[in-house]
């Protein structure tokens, strides 16, 4: 069993947990992911390791309540414990002094993207971040990325915070400016992935994307997360999760993430409506 | 259930080969129980009667794991029930695994006497009656560990080859912890072969009897990433390391439209429905499609496995599209005639070109070819050939690809020193599991590409055996 030493919401919907896992804290590299599974009846969730501590055998995830599955582990207090932690799995990022690093996080993308942006930093690069969000009731760790950015750019979609705008505006005005820009790291919603590699494409800035495809379990074996980068099949769990954002096939990642939205929706009334009682969810 | 006294003998080749109760297609085919009900006491003892106890046994020789055949069944015919259990276990720690899922009729079975004239001994019938004897009556002996060596060794993979050097190790008094990367030990067992022919309680048994002999059992540890081996031999203190990760990378046919949504891996189908109990969703969190046309690409035992689990999921129409015909299938011959009993849509000598889906990415058809058999090719059996303008297209809305697995990379691809072929299966020798890193052995479908459960418990008996020699002796 894996206890949970710290459980809270960050932002509507979105939880930080802290888990007791000490062989996961020992290895983790930035860019890694872990697999949890709350019980017995539980699926088994990929999620990114956003940081770790090996002195005290932590590791931390922040996630959103999305589903049934997620909506049930934010209800999970400090003291009580996973059924399992599987980790830490994936490549880790791939980080060297590549020059001036853009950091480009959507929504949630923040929390995986925190640990790469520091490994980043600390080799030494120039580090610029732009963190952005449909409103300001959804930026996360806003704090965290200012203190380790040269440059903080802060946007979100409908203006209620920051900037007005989406990421991409303020990339494309950074390339518009003729910022010299090495390397694009960019983590979010798909389609923010998508759009972040359309803006560099044309400009030829390399383009790392983090994907998170449905996964069963995440050690190669079971080919749920098959992505085609280049015109290759990939498995992310194992060839990734990061790839180059301009060879991969989004339109096919985006369907793929769609194959169980029927079922999904069938978990959570369910889980709703427990007992004839409401249990969570939206209200 | 309760051991019986028989009575007395009948002639030899008086009895025929007693048929295995099972629950009739048209029940089981809606429901994920065990498909045959096992022998009675009765009918094992009379089935046990038919051995003729040659002298010298040639069923013993065809056996990987040399079970004392005669002598168990002996015991059978005896109406000694738990004491043929503990002789089976003499050298097979997963009867009731081995009872269900070896295929007999071409290992012990084949060259059993009786069968030059009749039909062979049912040996795996047998031999599961025995294993379910004993759990069922709760009397299952722990042997005794061997006096400590304090020799310590890791096992690599929760699987069959695993469980079976654990079990020999522990015997020999060493300290063994088995690591597992998914959340249950049992490997294939649990993931791959579906409830309905080997159910997962069973499975967790004979894990349990191993944990009980003495062996530590570490689930979600993935060796290679969560640690590597060098670190189990070097920080962790381990003396030797035994790598039984199996088959794990599923193949695709590279054809257009595979990643369509509704194309699955057979693993990945299994996986969810076995190991994580589909079939019982919204009860269990993980889903599965409930579709009703369904297509499985292959023709081994997976495929069956894929093909008559899809049918229990709901599926009207199953069709199993295989690229030779039903003599060259490497399905064991019962597994066929269930799938068959079961409604599946045999599509012989047919191939598939291409997934076709809808715009919203969900497959909807599969373009199939017909084809004929021409010269042999490297695998020995008849080569398929294309038949010219015989294209046609299948509705479908799941599509199972069951070509095979090729070898899981983590632990080679972490293990500097550890050497493997072209096709990424760890190099080891066939005797005693050695590879080309000392203290290293690997053994099971890792080393020989996907094979069965007894072969790859085979292939853990010798290494265990050279395990315990490197140990006690030092020498690589």
């Amino acid at each position: 069993m894996f206890p949970i030493v710290e459980s809270r919401e960050i932002a509507k919907n979105v939880f930080f947990q802290k888990i007791q896992a000490p062989r996961v804290a020992k290895k983790r590299k930035a860019g890694q992911f872990l697999v949890l599974r709350k019980g017995e009846q539980g699926e088994r969730i990929p999620l990114t390791i956003v940081n770790s501590d090996p002195v005290e055998g932590t590791v931390t995830i922040i996630f959103q309540v999305v589903g049934k599955s997620t909506a049930e582990l934010s209800q999970m207090k400090a003291g009580e414990a996973l059924q399992d932690v599987v980790g830490p799995l994936g490549l880790a990022t791939h980080v060297e002094n590549f020059g001036t690093v853009v950091c480009v996080c959507g929504g949630i993308g923040t929390a995986p993207l925190l640990p790469i942006a520091t490994s980043i930093k600390n080799a030494g690069n120039k580090l610029v971040s732009i963190v952005g969000a449909r409103n300001k009731d959804l930026i996360i760790l806003e704090d965290e990325m200012k203190a380790i950015s040269d440059e903080l750019i802060v946007t979100t979609d409908d203006g209620s915070y920051a900037k007005k705008g989406f990421v991409t505006t303020a990339l494309q005005e950074m390339i518009d400016a003729k910022t010299k820009i090495d390397l694009v790291i960019a983590i979010g919603p798909v389609p923010m992935m998508r759009a972040v590699s359309e803006v560099t494409r044309p400009h030829n800035i390399k383009t790392m994307v983090s994907l998170n495809p449905i996964m069963v379990d995440a050690t190669g074996m079971c080919g749920a997360c098959r992505v085609t980068v280049g015109g290759e099949t990939k498995f992310v769990c194992v060839d990734g999760p990061e790839f180059d954002g301009h060879l991969v096939d989004f339109k096919e990642l985006t369907m793929r993430n769609r194959a169980y939205l029927r079922e999904e929706k069938v978990a959570m009334e369910k889980f709703e409506h427990k007992d004839g009682k409401c249990m969570g969810g939206s209200n | 259930m309760a051991e019986i006294t028989p009575k007395p003998r009948p002639k030899p080749f008086s009895i025929p080969r007693q048929p295995m109760p099972e629950q009739p297609a048209s029940v089981r085919v809606k429901n994920f129980n065990e498909v045959p009900y096992g022998f009675t006491a009765d009918l094992a003892v009379l089935e046990a009667q038919r051995c003729i106890q040659c002298k010298n046994p040639a069923c013993v020789k065809g056996c990987p794991v040399s079970v004392k055949i005669p002598e168990f069944i002996d015991l059978v015919a005896k109406g000694k029930f738990a004491e043929a259990a503990r002789k089976i276990k003499e050298t097979n720690a997963l009867p009731a695994v081995c009872g269900r899922v070896c295929p007999q009729e071409e290992q012990c079975e084949a060259p059993c006497v009786l069968g030059k004239k009749g039909d062979p001994v049912a040996i795996g019938r047998l031999e599961r009656f025995v294993a379910d004897f004993e759990r069922v009556t709760g009397n299952v002996e722990i042997p005794k560990p061997g006096a400590s060596t304090g020799k310590k060794v890791a096992i690599v993979g929760g699987g069959p080859a695993g469980l079976t050097v654990a079990g020999d190790l522990v015997a020999f008094g060493h300290d063994v912890t088995i690591f597992e990367a998914l959340h249950k030990a049992g490997g294939v067992l649990m993931y791959g072969i579906p409830e309905f022919r080997l159910p997962k309680d069973i499975v967790q048994a004979e894990v349990e009897y191993i944990q009980k002999c003495g062996a530590k059992l570490e689930c979600d540890v993935v060796i290679g990433k969560t640690i590597t081996i060098d670190e189990l031999l070097e920080e962790e203190g381990f003396d030797a390391v035994f790598v039984g990760t199996g088959a794990g990378l599923p193949y695709f046919m590279n054809i257009p439209g595979e990643n369509l949504i509704g194309v699955y891996s057979a693993n990945e189908y299994l996986t969810r429905a076995n190991l994580m109990k589909a079939y019982d969703f919204p009860t269990s969190d993980t889903p599965l499609s409930k579709v009703k046309n369904v297509a499985v690409v292959g023709g081994g035992n997976v495929a069956m496995d894929s093909a008559r689990t899809a049918k229990r999921m709901g599926a009207e129409n199953v069709y199993l599209i295989y690229r030779r015909s039903k003599k060259e299938m490497p399905a064991r011959i019962e597994e066929i005639h269930h799938a068959e009993e079961e409604g599946i849509d045999f599509r012989l000598l047919n191939n598939p070109l291409q997934f076709i889906g809808n715009e919203d990415g969900w497959v909807t058809e599969v373009e199939c070819q017909v084809m004929e058999l021409g010269e042999p090719d490297a695998s020995g059996r008849r080569r398929p050939v294309p038949v010219k303008d015989s294209e046609y297209k299948l509705p479908v809305d799941v599509v199972i690809m069951s070509i095979g697995n090729g070898a899981n990379p983590l632990v080679p691809a972490t293990t500097p020193g550890l050497d493997t072929n072209k096709w990424g299966n760890i190099l080891a020798d066939q005797e005693t599991g050695k590879t080309s890193k000392k203290g290293v052995f690997a053994g099971g479908d890792i080393v020989i590409g996907a094979a069965t459960v007894i072969l790859a418990m085979g292939a853990g008996r010798k290494a265990a055996a050279a395990i315990h020699d490197y140990l006690m002796t030092g020498n690589w």
